[in-house]
């Protein structure tokens, strides 16, 4: 991926990343949430993960981001006067935030993460396919798909008891 | 055409959890904490794409699979909270729901 068209992207990731914290209605959250993970989608896209891509857009931008419109227009949410916590508690976020970045960039600024070709080398053809990622998925990480399916059966079951029960 | 080496990507990816987690910290209304989350899940499904493009191997990509499920799973049952809560005490200021503050 060429290094412009990369610091483009990013500062427009962080641009819609930053709307999503900073904007005071819920609504404009939401929205640049959806931009923010298109953002995303199209890094997948230069990362040779295809499919992983059309994920992010179906499943993330598409369905979970419905679920959230939903909820605000459902509840009516409205721009609030005090969307931010008190100013102690910013600065404090805020300062605990950077030192976080910092320790973590320092870490990742290192060179040489693995061996090999890395970003630069060449990947085979079929590298971020549905063929290659689904045979992985269904090998050695096939335990782990299964539990998948009883998390979604609880989180599906757990949502309509909880929608539905009023508490007392 | 020069390759973009895997710590931007690395480093794009903190400043964006970095982003989300002081969305938790300062906001206050419900729904927008549980939209930093999705933030920081994002900022970790890039950091894994991206390692599994410098790796050459494909776990990177399927961890992210399963990472979208649980954030799909927390989101499902996580706003059926916040309905109810918000059905029972009209609000959705996080502040004030500290019923179960000791």
């Amino acid at each position: 991926m060429n290094p412009v068209l990369f610091g483009i992207l990013a500062v427009l990731l962080i641009a819609s990343a930053l709307g999503v914290v900073l904007s005071p209605s819920p609504i404009r959250s939401a929205l640049s949430l959806v931009m923010t993970l298109f953002f995303v989608a199209v890094e997948f896209l230069f990362l040779d993960a295809q499919l992983v891509a059309a994920l992010q857009i179906v499943v993330y931008a598409g369905a979970i981001m419905v679920l959230f419109l939903f909820v605000i227009m459902l509840l009516n949410l409205q721009e609030e006067p005090q969307a931010m916590a008190r100013l102690g508690m910013r600065a404090a976020a805020v300062v605990l935030g950077s030192l976080f970045l910092l320790a973590v960039v320092h870490f990742f600024a290192k060179p040489g993460i693995g061996t090999g070709t890395g970003m630069a080398g060449a990947v085979p053809a079929t590298f971020g396919s549905t063929e290659l990622l689904a045979e992985t998925l269904f090998t050695r990480f096939l335990f782990a798909f299964e539990i998948t399916s009883v998390l979604l059966l609880v989180a599906i079951i757990g949502a309509v008891v909880l929608a539905k029960k009023t508490l007392t | 055409m020069t390759a973009v080496p895997i710590n931007w990507y690395l480093i794009l990816g903190a400043v964006l959890f970095t982003i989300g987690a002081i969305g938790v910290l300062v906001r206050r209304n419900v729904i927008v904490v549980f939209m930093s989350i999705e933030l920081m899940l994002n900022a970790v499904n890039l950091v894994f794409v991206a390692l599994s493009r410098q790796l050459h191997v494909m776990d990177g990509q399927v961890i992210v699979f399963f990472v979208m499920t649980v954030a799909a799973a927390e989101a499902a049952v996580g706003l059926a909270i916040i309905i109810s809560v918000f059905r029972n005490r009209e609000t959705m200021n996080a502040d004030e729901l500290n019923l179960l503050r000791w």
